[in-house]
Formats: C-alpha cells, sequence, structure tokens
C-alpha cells in the first residue's frame, strides 16, 4: 500500500527535530541545512510550517533528469535520486515548481526526500505528530491541494 | 498508425515513450542521427570533467529500455521531407513513411566566420565525438582559449576548469552570460571566475586564429592582444537543425514554427524541443528556448496531441536556466529583467557571491535571478508559472527578497492546479 507524508502545521512547535533526525540519517551529520524537510518559520505569525516533497504524480523532477537518475519507487511511490548516475546538472531543482528537490554543493548530487525507504525518521522525530506517516489514497495532486489548504491557513494568508 | 520521430534528445526519446504510453499499438520509429545511442547534451560537460563515462550521457540507461517499449530506434539521418507523400528521405536514399511526424532535431553549433577556425585544435563542444576530442587533446596545464561566455560555454568552462586546464575566456558580450544575466549578476559571476584563476576577457573578439610556431594555435583578439594556446573551444552559438525542411512547405522563423499544440504549419508535423519556436509562457511571444525541461515537456505535449487531437492550447513555457560556473550556481527564470512599469527587489552580497533579484507586475512575480542560491530555487517557477497574487506577502518581499519560499508557501501552493498536466 502506498504512504504518504502528512503534514498538520497547526501542530507544529518549530522544535526542528525532524530536520536534525533527516539530516543525521540521510547525511550522517545532525546538520538541518542538510535535511530534506525544512520548517518554515512565519515570525509575524508565531507559525511553523514543516515543508518537503510531496512525491507528485507529475513528478517535474523524474521527468526533467537529462540522465535517468530519478526514479520511481514503486514500493512506496517515492521519487529517487540514485546518486551514482546523478551527474549534478541541477535541472530538477528549477523544474520542480515546488523547490522540494535541491543541489548539495558539497557532494555535487541533488537531494530530496525518498520517505526513508518507507520509515520516515522525520515522522519517528516528531514529538507532536505534525508530521505522520499515512495511506496514500489520494492522487498527488489532491494531496497537494489538501496540504496546501492546510498550509495556507496555518500561514494565515 | 505510424508515428515517426525524427532526432532522439530529450524531446524526441520523451515524446516516443509518452506515444507508447498512449497509444500502444501504434507502430513508433526514433530516427537517431549519432551512431550512439540517445544521449544527454547537459550531462556532457560532466563527462568532459571526468566524472562519469560516456555511458553517463545516456538519455536511459536500462538496457533494452527501448525494445522493451516497441520503440525502433533507426540510424540515419533525414535528408528531405515530401509532406504531400507523408515521406521522408534518408542520406543514402532510402525512404520511410510516416502518418504523424514529429520533428525534435535539436540545434548544432555554429562557428563565427572568422580566419583560421577551421583549423586543427579548434573544437566545438555539442556532441559526444566533439568531447572525446577535447578529452583526448586536453590535460592539466594544458591552454585551452574558450570562445563564447553564453550559457553553453559557462558550462563547459566548469569542465574545462576541472581539467586544471589553463584557461582563457574570451566574450563579446561586455559580462558573462547575458542572456541570463543583468550586469550586477554577470559582473559577479565574472570576479568569480577570475577569483578561480580563470582569465576572463569580456568585450572582446577574436578576430582570427593561426597556427602558432611555438604553440599549437595563436588567437588574435580586438584588443591586439595574442594568445598562444594549444586547443580553442568553441561556443559561440547554435542553429537549429531545420536546413533539411527546405522545399518541404514547413515553416520556418528562427526555428520551426509551432501553433499551441505543437503542430507546424503542416498538417500532422510537429515540432519539439530546441528545433521549435514555442510559446513562452511569460511573453506569449514564440521563441526557442533550448531549455531541457521544455525538451521534455514538448515532448509530452506533442505526443499528446498527435494521439488525442488538439483539446486545449498550451499555455506555453517559463523560461528558466541554472548554470554552474566553476562552482558558483545561478538561475534565471521568466522576465528576470524585468517589465516595464513592474517592480524590481534585489539583494545583493557581492563578498560572498550571493544574488537575489524579483521583479513584479503588480503583485504577481514574474521574473527572478539567484546567484549562489541552492535551496529551494524551484519555487521561483512555482510562484511565475501560478500567477499568484502575493498580496502582503509583495510588500514583503519587496524588503526581504529572501523570504521567497515563505511567500510561497503562503500563496502558491493551493494554486498549482495551474501546473496541471496534459
Amino acid at each position: 500500500m502506498q504512504k504518504s507524508l502528512h503534514i498538520d502545521p497547526g501542530k507544529c512547535t518549530g522544535c526542528l527535530q525532524c530536520e536534525a533526525a533527516c539530516s543525521l540519517v540521510n547525511e550522517g551529520a545532525v546538520n538541518p541545512s542538510k535535511s530534506r524537510i525544512k520548517v518554515f518559520n512565519f515570525h509575524d505569525e508565531g507559525r511553523f510550517v514543516p515543508y518537503t516533497c510531496t512525491q507528485c504524480d507529475e513528478a517535474w523532477c523524474m521527468q526533467a533528469c537529462p540522465v535517468d537518475a530519478i526514479v520511481l519507487n514503486p514500493e512506496n511511490g517515492s521519487k529517487d535520486v540514485l546518486n551514482d548516475v546523478c551527474v549534478g546538472c541541477k535541472v530538477c531543482t528549477i523544474a520542480c515548481p515546488f523547490g522540494t528537490i535541491n543541489y548539495n554543493s558539497s557532494t555535487g548530487k541533488v537531494v530530496k526526500c525518498d520517505l526513508c525507504g518507507g520509515d520516515p525518521e522525520c515522522v519517528a522525530a516528531c514529538p507532536t505528530q505534525a508530521i505522520t506517516y499515512v495511506d496514500a489514497n489520494a492522487t498527488g495532486l489532491d494531496k497537494m491541494r489538501a496540504w496546501a489548504a492546510k498550509t495556507d491557513n496555518a500561514a494565515g494568508a | 498508425m505510424h508515428y515517426v520521430i525524427i532526432g532522439a534528445g530529450p524531446a524526441g526519446v520523451n515524446a516516443a515513450e509518452h506515444l507508447r504510453q498512449y497509444d500502444p499499438l501504434g507502430k513508433i520509429t526514433l530516427l537517431v542521427a549519432e551512431d550512439v545511442p540517445p544521449y544527454s547534451r547537459m550531462a556532457l560537460p560532466y563527462y568532459l570533467a571526468d566524472n562519469i563515462p560516456s555511458e553517463g550521457t545516456y538519455l536511459r540507461k536500462e538496457p533494452g529500455h527501448f525494445e522493451s517499449l516497441k520503440i525502433d530506434l533507426l540510424q540515419g539521418r533525414a535528408s528531405s521531407i515530401d509532406t504531400q507523400a507523408k515521406r521522408i528521405t534518408l542520406l543514402g536514399g532510402d525512404t520511410l513513411s510516416y502518418d504523424k511526424l514529429l520533428i525534435s532535431t535539436g540545434a548544432t553549433a555554429t562557428r563565427p566566420p572568422i580566419d583560421g577556425i577551421d583549423l586543427d585544435h579548434v573544437h566545438n563542444c555539442w556532441t559526444l565525438k566533439d568531447a572525446d576530442k577535447i578529452v583526448a587533446s586536453t590535460r592539466p596545464g594544458s591552454h585551452v582559449v574558450l570562445m563564447g561566455a553564453g550559457f553553453i560555454g559557462c558550462i563547459i568552462l566548469e569542465a574545462l576548469a576541472e581539467r586544471e586546464v589553463d584557461l582563457t575566456v574570451i566574450e563579446m558580450q561586455d559580462r558573462m552570460v547575458a542572456r541570463m544575466t543583468n550586469q550586477v549578476m554577470g559582473n559577479m559571476i565574472k570576479d568569480w571566475c577570475v577569483s578561480k584563476g580563470i582569465n576572463v576577457k569580456t568585450s572582446t573578439g577574436v578576430t582570427s586564429i593561426e597556427k602558432g610556431t611555438d604553440s599549437a594555435l595563436l588567437v588574435h583578439t580586438n584588443q591586439g592582444e595574442s594568445l598562444p594556446t594549444d586547443v580553442v573551444v568553441c561556443a559561440t552559438g547554435v542553429r537549429s537543425n531545420t536546413a533539411f525542411l527546405d522545399g518541404s512547405g514547413i515553416d520556418i522563423d528562427m526555428g520551426i514554427v509551432v501553433d499551441d499544440y505543437l503542430q507546424t504549419s503542416v498538417p500532422d508535423v510537429y515540432a519539439a524541443g530546441d528545433v521549435a519556436q514555442g510559446r513562452d509562457m511569460s511573453t506569449g511571444e514564440y521563441h526557442v528556448q533550448a531549455i531541457q525541461p521544455t525538451a521534455v515537456e514538448h515532448g509530452r505535449l506533442a505526443a499528446h496531441n498527435m494521439v488525442y487531437g488538439h483539446g486545449v492550447p498550451h499555455p506555453g513555457n517559463v523560461n528558466m536556466n541554472i548554470l554552474d560556473t566553476a562552482g558558483l550556481i545561478s538561475t534565471s527564470f521568466g522576465l528576470w529583467m524585468g517589465v516595464e512599469g513592474g517592480d524590481e527587489a534585489e539583494m545583493c552580497d557581492r563578498d560572498n557571491f550571493t544574488y537575489l533579484n524579483l521583479q513584479f507586475r503588480d503583485d504577481v512575480l514574474v521574473g527572478a535571478s539567484s546567484l549562489g542560491m541552492t535551496q529551494h530555487v524551484g519555487v521561483m517557477r512555482g510562484l511565475i508559472q501560478t500567477g499568484c497574487h502575493l498580496g502582503e506577502w509583495k510588500d514583503k518581499l519587496m524588503k526581504a527578497p529572501n523570504r521567497l519560499s515563505e511567500a510561497y508557501l503562503a500563496c502558491a501552493q493551493s494554486q498549482h492546479k495551474a501546473l496541471g498536466p496534459v
């Protein structure tokens, strides 16, 4: 069964443990700047919005890749970067209109959320269940819209 | 139904795959011009820098990929098309009939008409074979003159720098990558290159090249200099591959003229990618964008329209670029140069090579460019393509342009239906 991250910004306290866990597990060091999930701080409103790839069906990054380095994981629907194939051209980082695939200049590769292979560390680390891992029945776009509506409300815009 | 695609770059390959998806039973023939599997020119600089083997440039890595989709690869080049008889003649005289045709022949690197431009040791960097020649003729310490600091020139520059050659870049414009940078950003890129030991000569033209006595070549400039060098790499421009369409009745301007369904002036003939003069979403005008994301989207759209007919016209593609110039990353999106009566927000840190420029029409982001930024740059596309009204966030961005991602989260996400697929 395909599952996806469900983010409820209203529950986020801005503790950044998701960023710490993500960077520790995926990059080998607690380094929020290398986390694949980013908590945006709307300091005007005192709100926090965790943000990462929604594994959208359109997969702009995967479509734009010139060397077939981003592939669909049939197990959980994530779009995964193959590190040994990625040449670091960064075209995916401008093609993704969500800005959720980013270039890591220290490795020369792009990075994005791959749901940790089906056991997302950000979910395990979140103390308030602002990030949960749920069944994905909806399509990518529906997911996006539902989530976006929540994001909008949370941001007070 | 027999679909024929001329040209196996990203547009052609994506079109072939989508044709198969939309029409499981149709016959698909993909004409491949070069004697290698379909590959990505975008990946050549990484091959040049010895980061990947030549197979690393292939567009599809899975062995048997095209066979498994029943896409017939045919090696050859088209020499003419009879659009009345729906028949292609190949170099060598063979013919190929089609029901629907897609032309995705891309472009070819050109050389300026100056004395000595065809001498040995003067190379383009456009094909896998060109890259092979440059790899074979350069080693650390080799003297290389790169003509052209445009988009392609800068990508090659990165690869040449990684080969540790002694590099001089000559650019006729007054700044680097003039097609994607304003004066400030273009000069910051130049400063960066100079700080990396690359010799950059802007507002300079090569007047002639001759055989040298102590070096392979001698390059003369309009500034009166004579530069000894081992190799010249020419990256001064490209031209759409349309010569074989003479007499076909297909309208050509700078590229192949297409409508909002990517159909050419001749029914059942479509064009996609770098050869197609498609609609630019920002201006509504028709230009050759020559970028990978547009090629891929063209390929998919053309395939859709070839199979299902003409439904919704395409609003056009956002022009965008990302460039790594010897480690300094620059991007540009949409109307990065701004619009008349619009507003501009700028953030500049020259010492740290960081720059961000946003261009607004009323409270809509219509263009953006950045330097030294790698995180969430895609939201610039998201904001421009959705055309969302920023409301109070416009003022926030005018004061603090780097709050772009927050503005995006607050305003644009729910409007992403505007980005939906065909």
